[in-house]
């Protein structure tokens, strides 16, 4: 159970790092989708092995996933948008609105 | 399975997805002529469902689907005010949604709004982590839709962008807290989980992870940064609903959890509270003094109003939770008239938003300046208003607990934000200006959102029976 632990923590914060250091919108919902998979691990492997009686934590990480990717969906649709406004996605070029 | 339960006890949400459903099907079948009625049916529709939901028909608290969905008669009231909230938004919306660029577009916003209402009332019914989530996910994921409807507009695909990237950030945060929830308590029930709380390392660390996540909707300081470029770029319309509306939901869901399930960990999520309390009101409270724009000057007003409802959940007394619906209800009325005023006035100027367009605005529409003074007075708790009295009774909460140096703090910030309220009533009625925004005349329903709100900031604060008649279905720790 451990390795599957260490696993999904390096992936949380691969995750965050990623998320803090990316400078491509579609590289930091990436990074969010890995910050999201590293608690599907974690919920899928608390489950199988503390608790193998029963299913609330694959059922959680089942809705998990769906519902990421609603979110993952709507956060591309808006990506999209913005290249449509401004022709690329760096973060750099979204500073119109500061402090 | 007893069908009955389901329909005796879910009836807000049952109503709310009738509702939905109803505005979907006009959308698609009504023709040019009834597309112009769009904006009074949906209107109609959605006080027929606050009129048909209003009343708590049960004394009792109750669960369905297993403890999936909890009733009890303060999520009622908590629901139904948020559904006036989402009126008045309605109200407003309609000189904006008018417009060419979103005309073809109206149904969805009123059903996108429907869709965040529905997440929300599920998020404050919850009895369950995943129906916690997924309510959560509801509200969050089309609102992330409405701050970019402008499709059209920079301003308004950056806050959407902004939004959803840091919405989806926080949520993966919470979702690693509540794992590690299930790790050491081995269920999601609320019920159930209080007792597998023992307060070791790793549920703190859950604790504070999953304060995150909500702190996020609350948009409470650490977590703040998205706020002020996010209302600054929706639509006014969106901007007043994600202030009053969600921040509203998040911080009772808050409240219920804390409460609930974190019960044994009291004294390390007030220390938390506490930190958060200050940062909010203070750092909120000092960038806003230096804001040029109306809409994120609110927005970081609404940030330190935030802090002060956290004053509420910090107490954890059923009189706290009392309070902390007053306020909100109280909140809600007067940063909704200050949005309809600043919604108007952009409307009809052609998009002005700054402060300085509105010197002199006195000269030119007084009604409209009295009501924007008088909401701002009503959020500085200036005594014959409403908001006096709701900060007082949150005041009193959190003394009560013994939070008394937070209490001075937090008085003195209100004299900071006294200040800053008061700049805009300066640049209306007191700068000279050659030439202010010329008079103009609003729609009939922001009149009547308007007069509403102006009604509840006047007679919310005296109209005592309110808050007795919320106090007597709140609960404690």
């Amino acid at each position: 159970m451990e390795y599957y632990l260490i696993v999904s923590t390096i992936m949380m914060f691969v995750g965050i790092y990623g998320f803090l250091t990316r400078r491509n919108l579609l590289a930091m919902l990436i990074s969010v989708e890995l910050i999201l998979n590293s608690v599907d691990i974690n919920f899928v492997v608390f489950n199988r092995f503390l608790f193998p009686g029963q299913l609330e934590g694959f059922f959680f990480s089942l809705f998990a996933i769906g519902i990421s990717a609603a979110e993952t969906a709507v956060a591309i649709a808006i990506i999209i948008n913005i290249y449509r406004n401004m022709r690329n996605i760096q973060v750099k070029n979204l500073d119109k609105m500061k402090w | 399975m007893d069908y009955s339960a389901i329909f005796s006890y879910m009836y807000t949400e049952i109503a709310l997805v009738g509702v939905i459903v109803a505005a979907l099907v006009y959308d698609l079948a009504a023709g040019k002529k009834g597309r112009q009625a769009f904006h009074g049916v949906m209107c109609a529709l959605l006080l027929l469902f606050i009129a048909g939901t209003v009343y708590p028909y049960h004394k009792e608290t109750a669960e369905v689907f297993g403890g999936m969905y909890v009733y009890n008669p303060v999520y009622g009231i908590v629901k139904s005010i948020l559904a006036i909230g989402t009126l008045i938004v309605f109200l407003q919306s309609d000189t904006w949604i008018r417009k060419e660029d979103t005309e073809f577009k109206r149904g969805e916003f009123y059903v996108l709004t429907l869709s965040t209402l529905l997440g929300m009332d599920f998020m404050i019914s919850a009895g369950h982590f995943m129906m916690f989530f997924i309510g959560l996910e509801l509200a969050s994921v089309p609102m992330a839709c409405l701050v970019a409807f402008d499709k059209y507009k920079h301003n308004s695909a950056e806050a959407g962008a902004k939004y959803i990237l840091s919405a989806l950030f926080a949520s993966g945060l919470m979702l690693y807290g509540i794992s590690f929830l299930y790790g050491t308590a081995g269920t999601l029930y609320f019920d159930d989980m209080v007792a597998g709380i023992n307060g070791s390392a790793l549920q703190i660390m859950a604790l504070v992870f999953f304060f995150t996540g909500l702190g996020f909707k609350i948009s409470l300081v650490p977590f703040h940064l998205w706020t002020a470029d996010t209302y600054e770029g929706a639509p006014t319309s969106v901007t007043s609903y994600l202030s009053v509306v969600s921040k509203a939901a998040a911080a009772f869901s808050l409240m219920i959890i804390l409460m609930k399930v974190f019960g044994p960990m009291s004294e390390y999520w007030q220390t938390l509270l506490y930190i958060v309390i200050v940062l909010s009101i203070t750092i909120a409270n000092l960038f806003a003094i230096r804001q040029k724009n109306l809409k994120r000057f609110l927005a970081f007003s609404s940030i330190s109003q935030a802090g002060y409802i956290m004053l509420a959940v910090i107490s954890g007394t059923p009189y706290g939770m009392t309070s902390l619906i007053f306020y909100v209800l109280v909140y809600m009325v007067a940063n909704l008239a200050a949005f309809g005023v600043i919604s108007a006035v952009e409307q009809n100027s052609g998009g002005k938003v700054g402060m300085d367009d509105y010197n002199g605005l006195y000269r030119t529409n007084p009604k409209l300046t009295v009501i924007m003074t008088l909401a701002l007075f009503s959020l500085a708790g200036i005594p014959p208003f409403a908001g006096f009295f709701s900060k007082f009774f949150i005041f009193a909460a959190a003394f009560e607990q013994g939070f008394h140096v937070l209490v001075l703090i937090a008085l003195l910030n209100t004299i900071i934000s006294l200040y800053y309220y008061l700049l805009v009533v300066k640049a209306m009625f007191i700068t000279p200006n050659d030439s202010p925004i010329p008079a103009f005349r609003s729609d009939n329903s922001t009149r009547l959102s308007l007069l509403l709100c102006l009604a509840g900031i006047m007679a919310l604060g005296i109209v005592s029976s309110v808050f007795d008649g919320i106090n007597l279905y709140a609960f404690g720790m």
